[in-house]
């Protein structure tokens, strides 16, 4: 599996016309019932279709991901055990909460939360769609929507006890994750970061405390306004091969994957 | 003869510069020295006149001190450069001079050299901006840059020269601009290279935003090796003749270009790679550091010109490529020198450059005006810019993330300036073969001068005019610092699950090796260790310094965060804003690449001083006058004459706090009333009575005061402090958990345990809530000293009272042995040096026994480890404590 993928180009996929074909064979580890009515093929496109509008991703990018998707859940491993041996994500500070926040239902949609016990195609591509870059001629309105979609993302990242604000204890972790997981820095040092940083949010957002009050952590609302200065529009996100470049890759890559 | 002899006697030198002058052959020179003779009397030659001796580097030394003098000149009027950017005065100032010349002789005796073009004032520039160009930035944008500089410049290049041929062809040229296809083709190649001379100059005053400056600076950069390639090229095709050109010299050209690039490349990395290694081993060195570094970033240059590589690329590459490693190898001080030398150089070179660029426009020699070929050139540089780059963009737009819009292409336009690369390669030409030479080099100046003159005249207007994203000139704050990091490991993370092997999966692989390698075989063991990350850190740091002092010195602390464990409050001291003060100082990213310091702002002066002092991090004594002098080696500062500089430094500001601060802390007294209430509660906040009883409990210091008082005024006076003017902070005493009684204080949480000034290990002070937190602080900085320690006393004082009275005695008893200053005074007048070394990571740092009073040993235990204190300061006091634990407790 793996070594198809590295082997074997960007997408570990057959041709763009295969998985339709292929579909049925494979084993699917989804738990939606609903799912099994997608196979056949107008059903599928139309399956298709609603993701594209709920996601924005194009079709293309969507049967991509679907491939990536089904490679994820093949087996009958769970998709957490197929993450988790990600052999790339191995050195990643901040993998357990990456792939946290694929089963976090507040990712999904507004107003949810708790965990997801497994995730469906569109619980995966709700997620990836954080990173969809913003269509070329978007609106002041859809930009703000989308970089407060983005914002929202990572606190939600952060804030892993899902109360509506990132206490120090989580932030500390955060930081010490990101910072002394390469081993540069140790547990101290990490910690004086984030309380550094804490003490900001808190001294931008309250300036004037009354002086019985304390910090209690960082709302969205104040993790929005530090955020502020930061350029979400050119950060947070990859793209998404679209048709166009797979369809180059795609019988080489086919090649490999093929079981 | 004699007299010649007993002069000789007298003057040694001189019987060594005697014959030189003798030789010379100027026979003005001889005369003038006959002259000498005469005046001298008897032959006895008290003064000799030996100017063809020192004729070069004196005329060398004197053109800098023109062009550097020139500099000052158009400082002085603000609004003027505020409009007219300096590469326009000094192409000016070069035109008068240049004038002035022509009116003195025929001839005009000081041109652009291309040799001294090519050979010294070109690196010294692009060596600069290739040493400190942000590399993330740069590879980030490579794509956009590499196509622009490539397909841009020959689309440029090949457009300008056919419709130049067909202008010619048209008649719209005149026929006496004797030129066939191959002359304009050449001539469009070397007219169509946007100049990274002029770009910097010009887009430095603009401050456009990041991306669209890296993408105009990176072009012009990197277009070099299409330029040289071209300009090769179609000098050899005029050499052998149109006729004789054969198919496979368009095929050797292709290869020309993918050796001169690539090669160019190759040799700046290996440069690159010797640097790196090369200052990992200068411990020993470290006087010759900056040498190293400019040197070898030299000859990268100098060995890609050797092998008729792109020498701009070999360097910029080199500058890039070591940067990293360098940085991280060489001291503090290197950094510095290194730096200021490079600015100095390339700001140097490029004030030479465009001076020249003006004189060597006022020589009738060169100049054979054809209005039809300067207006078409002019034209067709235009369009086809604006083309290239529209066409360009709109292939690029379709793999960018973020699309580069209409705004920014319009400046991309308008920004492609031509300048001194192709001023000097015309000049370059061989006007026998190039029958047009002269015609080409009028053109060529007239477009630079339109390009560099009126567009960076106008580029700022027009800037302002459309509203480009302007470069935001603030460092980011911790959190974004914070989160940029996150974004690079989120975006990995989530390219590798959905399978992608993107940019950020590339980037990542790349990190990983060299972390893995390359920082292993270049990097210091020590520096290797700390790595990039240890930066961000000393950054943040340096920063919540700043931010201590911008606070007034309240002392904010995390026990105002929540933590879980710890219920009770404290009290929020004003804070004032932390961020702004931080947003105004300093810029990001140096993408001035030859500005050292320049901080936007009203309080410019004071927050340079402040960045100064801080970026130099940690304590730096007054500097005295050097006892002992060593060419190889900077005497490292002694740790023990620096403590007692502090010490010295300490009971000096305490008496300033306590003469010079009363009204104010009245003043302040007032607002922190208003501000917290419950201060009023604790009533050991009455200042003015504090500051009798600390009067009270040292005495002998008051003594010191009155000269060191005087002193102080004295330099008070003086708007601008002297750099060296050192901070800094002993921190509080310390009020260690663990010391406490825990009955007092409830047991410290135990998240807490492991921070590093309440775990154990080095043995604690013993806690102090008096007014130990002592710093020295630069005269600018003063007032808000003053603000600090008030309010640091107050809240002491309250939190001293609380806290019990088990603690109290203790801090008195550690503060009392203070008083014998005045013998440490005297023991001050040696020199002192600065330790750059300090660490900022208190475990790093060796407990040095001290000569001095034990009282001492705390502030100087303390000091390296002030800036974590500022924010955890004190534990956060118990909740056991019930309604005490509303009080203001942060201390």
């Amino acid at each position: 599996m793996r070594e198809g993928r590295t082997k074997g180009g960007t997408w570990r996929r057959g041709c763009v016309s295969c998985p339709s074909i292929r579909a049925p064979k494979v084993p699917l580890a989804f738990s939606g019932g609903a799912m099994g009515s997608w196979q056949a093929r107008p059903e599928q496109q139309h399956y298709y279709h609603q993701l594209a509008q709920k996601t924005g991703f194009s079709a293309e990018q969507i049967k991509n991901l679907h491939h990536r998707f089904r490679e994820l859940s093949a087996n009958g491993e769970t998709i957490r055990a197929h993450l988790e041996s990600i052999p790339t994500l191995a050195k990643n500070p901040i993998k357990k909460q990456i792939i946290d926040a694929f089963f976090d239902k507040r990712n999904q949609q507004e107003g949810e939360s708790g965990r997801l016990e497994e995730l469906d195609l569109g619980h995966f591509l709700m997620v990836m769609s954080h990173f969809r870059p913003p269509r070329h001629k978007s609106g002041e309105d859809e930009r703000c929507a989308v970089r407060r979609q983005k914002l929202r993302f990572l606190f939600n990242m952060h804030d892993t006890d899902n109360d509506g604000t990132i206490t120090l204890v989580e932030y500390r972790k955060v930081v010490e994750e990101l910072l002394s997981k390469s081993g540069a820095i140790g547990h101290e040092a990490a910690k004086a970061i984030a309380d550094a940083a804490m003490l900001e949010v808190a001294s931008t957002n309250v300036p004037h405390m009354a002086p019985d009050e304390f910090y209690e952590g960082i709302t969205f609302e104040h993790f929005e306004q530090i955020l502020n200065g930061l350029e979400m529009e050119s950060r947070m996100h990859i793209r998404f091969l679209d048709v166009d470049t797979s369809t180059v890759r795609c019988g080489k890559a086919g090649s490999t994957s093929t079981p | 003869m004699l007299a010649r002899a007993s002069a000789a006697l007298l003057l040694p030198p001189l019987l060594f510069l005697a014959p030189r002058a003798r030789a010379s052959s100027d026979p003005a020179e001889a005369e003038e020295e006959r002259e000498g003779h005469g005046h001298g009397g008897g032959g006895y030659r008290v003064v000799q006149w030996e100017w063809s001796y020192v004729q070069t580097p004196y005329v060398i030394a004197v053109w800098l001190l023109v062009a550097s003098v020139a500099k000052i000149l158009f400082q002085l009027s603000r609004r003027l450069t505020r409009v007219v950017p300096e590469s326009v005065l000094l192409i000016l100032l070069g035109l008068a001079l240049g004038g002035l010349a022509l009116l003195a002789d025929d001839k005009q005796p000081y041109q652009l050299e291309p040799a001294l073009f090519f050979l010294f004032l070109l690196p010294t520039i692009v060596g600069d901006a290739g040493y400190f160009m942000p590399a993330r930035l740069f590879f980030d944008n490579l794509g956009a840059i590499l196509t622009y500089a490539v397909a841009g410049t020959l689309w440029n290049a090949f457009g300008t020269g056919l419709a130049l041929t067909a202008a010619h062809r048209l008649g719209v040229i005149d026929e006496r601009v004797e030129a066939g296809l191959l002359d304009f083709l050449l001539f469009g190649a070397l007219i169509s290279a946007v100049d990274p001379v002029a770009v910097l100059a010009v887009f430095e005053e603009v401050h456009v935003n990041d991306t669209l400056f890296i993408i105009v600076f990176g072009e012009s950069l990197l277009n070099d090796a299409v330029t040289v390639v071209l300009y090769k090229v179609y000098i050899s095709f005029v050499e052998v003749g149109t006729e004789n050109v054969q198919m496979a010299d368009y095929f050797k050209g292709m290869a020309s270009f993918l050796v001169v690039s690539a090669g160019g490349t190759s040799v700046g990395l290996v440069f690159a790679v010797i640097l790196s290694l090369l200052t990992r081993f200068t411990k020993k060195v470290r006087i010759i550091e900056p040498l190293f570094v400019l040197l070898l970033v030299y000859l990268a240059y100098l060995t890609a010109e050797l092998f008729s590589l792109s020498s701009i690329l070999s360097m910029t590459f080199c500058g890039i490529g070591a940067n990293k490693y360098v940085e991280a190898n060489i001291s503090q001080k290197s950094r510095t020198a290194v730096k200021y030398t490079m600015k100095t150089l390339a700001s140097i070179a490029e004030t030479l450059i465009f001076i020249f660029l003006g004189i060597s426009a006022v020589d009738k020699s060169k100049w054979a005006w054809d209005t039809g070929l300067v207006a078409c050139t002019l034209i067709f540089i235009f369009i086809f810019r604006a083309l290239g780059v529209m066409g360009q963009t709109w292939v690029l737009n379709r793999f960018r993330l973020v699309p580069l819009d209409k705004i920014d292409q319009v400046v991309m336009s308008y920004g492609g300036l031509r300048g001194a690369v192709a001023f000097a390669l015309v000049v370059l030409l061989d006007g026998q073969r190039v029958k047009a030479k002269d015609y080409f080099v009028a053109t060529t100046i007239v477009v630079v001068f339109f390009t560099v003159m009126f567009q960076g005249l106008t580029i700022k207007p027009l800037v302002k005019w459309l509203k480009v994203p302007r470069s935001t000139s603030r460092k980011p704050t911790i959190n974004e610092e914070i989160h940029e990091r996150a974004f690079d490991h989120i975006l990995t993370a989530v390219e590798d699950i959905a399978g992608l092997q993107g940019y950020h999966h590339w980037r990542d692989k790349w990190e990983q090796f060299d972390k893995n390698y390359l920082s292993k075989l270049l990097l210091r063991k020590s520096a290797y260790r700390k790595s990039e990350l240890w930066e961000a850190y000393q950054k943040i740091n340096i920063r919540d310094a700043i931010s201590v002092i911008d606070q007034g010195g309240n002392v904010v602390n995390a026990a105002r965060l929540s933590l879980p464990s710890v219920t009770s409050g404290a009290s929020f001291p004003d804070a004032s804003n932390v961020t702004s003060y931080l947003r105004e100082n300093g810029s990001g990213v140096c993408l001035d690449l030859q500005v050292v310091d320049k901080v936007p702002g009203a309080k410019v002066e004071e927050e340079t001083e402040t960045h100064h002092v801080l970026a130099e991090n940690l304590y730096k004594p007054r500097r005295r006058y050097q006892s002992h002098y060593s060419r190889h080696f900077m005497p490292a500062g002694e740790k023990e004459r620096q403590d007692r500089e502090v010490f010295q430094r300490n009971m000096k500001s305490r008496m300033e706090t306590f003469k010079s601060g009363r009204h104010k802390r009245h003043k302040k007294e007032r607002g922190l009333k208003k501000r917290r209430a419950s201060d009023a509660r604790d009533d050991g906040g009455d200042k003015p009575r504090r500051s009798i009883d600390r009067q009270d409990k040292d005495p002998v210091v008051i003594p010191v005061v009155s000269d060191e008082d005087d002193e102080f005024q004295c330099r008070r006076k003086e708007p601008e402090t002297d750099d060296d003017v050192g901070i800094t902070f002993v921190a509080l005493k310390a009020e260690a958990p663990q010391k406490r009684p825990h009955s007092m204080t409830g047991a410290p949480p135990a998240a807490d345990a492991h921070l590093p000034w309440k775990g154990g290990g080095a043995p604690w002070p013993p806690p102090c809530l008096s007014l130990e937190a002592t710093k020295v602080i630069p005269v600018d900085l003063r007032q808000a000293w003053n603000q600090s320690i008030s309010s640091l006393e107050s809240v002491s004082e309250a939190a001293g009272s609380r806290a019990g009275a088990s603690t109290r005695p203790a801090s008195y008893a550690g503060a009392a042995p203070i008083a014998p200053a005045p013998l440490l005074e005297k023991n001050q007048e040696e020199e002192e040096e600065e330790d750059e070394t300090v660490p900022l990571v208190p475990s790093r740092r060796p407990p040095v026994p001290s000569p001095l009073p034990a009282a001492l040993a705390p502030g100087r235990h303390r000091k390296p480890r002030v800036y974590l204190r500022s924010l955890v300061t004190s534990p956060p006091s118990g909740g056991s404590e019930g309604p005490a634990g509303k009080g203001p407790t942060q201390l």
